[in-house]
């Protein structure tokens, strides 16, 4: 009875403490509906990455069945499309690293001279001008910067080599290290802007310049974020495509000579899907051997960056 | 009570944020040998008198300082005057202790090995070390991370990593400030020692430390506009027991700050 009373006096209506209770019962329901509807929106995204691997680990099995793990991983030969037929993976890996290996000796210099220019030199007003811009690199379309590697690089690269093939590793590798130096340098320098003050304080108050300061005491506490931005940049030019496809040729060879053509995993894939290679066949299974690889590598990769910066993460 | 020589001087010294002035007319003479406290409530400008003094605030966006700051007669600010060769010489250790995340060793290394100097790394670590009473303690796990220290460890880790550059004077800014009261001890007999050779500026808002171990104290407050003036400046033990200024009277005796 006093409870009742309690409840009509807050809510100044008289016997209202069924529509109250009622109230909050929908309310606890529509609570319950939104936590579902949002679980389910964070499921999808998990549920789409195991049936990819669930649909590359069945189809390549199809691709194994018919050719041995040893031939796929250790041939150097890779010629499924005609006679005679070898299965070596080698030379897609081979022009998959040459490439990404191109593109991070292009993008570590520069990403990380610009963050450390940004971090430790720029003027607020120059950072808040140059972040974006470089930014914006990130946002040009990959089949842009493909046509761009062939029709603006290329030419440019044949008047110093002149006996280079039109579609080669050196043009687009260039290229695609262009377009990952903003993850380089965006992710390293908010590493080293997280970086305290502090330390830069002993490190000048202890006659060190602005360039000791940056490489001896930022860069060296902001290692485990530099290594992940690297990592994870190296990651996005392994599995680059357009690029490949337009500018790096379509010819699977073993060569670490960045003037040759070749052809990389991405770009292997891109040739099959769109081919007239006949389903069930072996040649169509080679799309997901080499897919499945090529997911196992980046994978590894950012498990490795996971891995590094869990173990090396400072605490200030 | 000054007969000991000139290390520091400032003159008229005047320093901005942007637009906001953060001193006025600063003059004080900080003697050779002694250890000299500037004293004063929060946000009277202590710690930006203390770092004008090896030229701190030059990295602070925006600041700008009229003025003179004389070291042993020669003008810091002056167009041909490196400012990491003042820092160099004017060796500075902050609030809350601030070691890199690296070995003890490597700590005590940055400054000669920044500066280039030349001679066993070596000795001059163990020096350091010793001098800021903290090698016995540690001698082991030189090579271990300085994060790993206490507290108290790595404020004497850093004033090692100062003494390693042999500065003439250090700047201490509210070193105790994140300490224990044994730790605090630590720090101030150390000062005591160490002033037979450097000098020694200390900013502090505890009174009885200005008390325990200054020679010298200078009172700070701000005025209307916020910038900081020089109240009083002499020797400690007039300052506390015979002010000239009711300012200093009132702050010392805790009724104001």
């Amino acid at each position: 009875m006093l409870q009742r009373s309690l409840h009509s006096a807050r809510t100044g209506v008289e016997g209202s403490t069924e529509s109250l209770m009622r109230l909050r019962r929908q309310s606890r329901i529509r609570e319950a509906v939104i936590q579902r509807l949002l679980l389910t929106c964070a499921l999808v995204s998990v549920f789409t990455t195991v049936g990819i691997v669930v649909m590359l680990v069945v189809q390549a099995a199809g691709f194994f069945s018919e050719v041995s793990a040893l031939e796929f991983f250790t041939g150097t030969q890779w010629t499924p499309l005609f006679q005679p037929r070898r299965f070596g993976v080698l030379p897609l890996v081979g022009g998959t690293i040459l490439t990404a290996g191109i593109a991070i000796l292009v993008a570590l210099p520069i990403g990380l001279a610009a963050a450390i220019y940004l971090s430790e030199y720029a003027h607020d007003r120059v950072r808040r001008a140059v972040k974006p811009s470089l930014e914006i690199l990130a946002g040009v379309p990959t089949v842009v910067y493909g046509y761009f590697a062939l029709t603006f690089v290329t030419p440019l690269l044949r008047n110093v080599f002149p006996d280079m093939i039109v579609f080669n590793a050196l043009s687009a590798g260039l290229v695609m290290g262009v377009m990952i130096i903003p993850m380089v340098s965006s992710l390293s320098e908010d590493a080293m802007v997280a970086v305290p003050r502090s330390l830069r304080d002993a490190a000048y108050g202890l006659g060190a310049n602005r360039f000791e300061v940056a490489t001896r005491v930022v860069m060296p506490a902001a290692t485990s974020g530099i290594v992940a931005a690297c990592i994870l940049a190296l990651s996005r030019a392994v599995g680059e495509t357009m690029i490949m496809v337009i500018a790096a040729g379509s010819t699977p060879r073993l060569t670490f000579n960045p003037l040759e053509s070749i052809q990389t995993m991405t770009a292997y894939i891109v040739q099959i899907s769109l081919g007239e290679t006949p389903h069930g066949t072996v040649e169509y299974y080679t799309l997901f051997a080499v897919g499945l690889l090529l997911f196992v590598m980046t994978l590894l990769m950012n498990l490795f960056s996971q891995w590094f910066v869990g173990r090396y993460r400072e605490k200030y | 009570m000054i007969h000991a020589t000139v290390s520091l001087e400032a003159k008229g010294l005047e320093l901005w944020y942007g637009k906001f002035q953060a001193l006025r007319g600063i003059s004080v003479v900080i003697p050779h040998n002694q250890i000299t406290a500037i004293i004063g409530p929060s946000g009277c400008g202590k710690s930006s008198l203390l770092r004008c003094f090896n030229r701190m605030n030059d990295l602070i966006p925006g600041s700008r300082v009229k003025g003179e700051v004389l070291f042993d007669g020669r003008s810091i600010y002056g167009a041909d005057v490196d400012p990491t060769e003042v820092r160099y010489r004017i060796g500075m250790v902050f609030q809350k202790p601030n070691p890199f995340p690296k070995s003890v060793f490597d700590n005590v290394a940055f400054g000669p090995r920044v500066n280039g100097i030349q001679g066993n790394l070596e000795e001059r670590v163990e020096h350091a070390l010793r001098r800021a009473a903290l090698w016995d303690e540690i001698k082991d796990r030189l090579h271990k991370s300085a994060m790993q220290l206490s507290g108290g460890q790595q404020q004497r880790l850093c004033i090692a990593r100062t003494l390693a550059l042999e500065p003439e004077v250090i700047l201490m800014d509210e070193p105790c400030s994140a300490l224990d009261p044994v730790a605090t001890l630590k720090i101030e007999d150390l000062m005591k020692s160490l002033v037979e050779e450097y000098t020694i500026v200390i900013v502090t808002h505890n009174m009885q430390q200005a008390g325990r171990v200054s020679d010298m104290a200078a009172f700070l407050m701000m005025e209307e506009d916020r910038a900081g003036t020089l109240v009083e400046y002499g020797p400690t033990a007039q300052l506390f027991t015979n002010p000239k200024d009711k300012r200093t009277e009132d702050y010392i005796t805790g009724r104001i700050g």
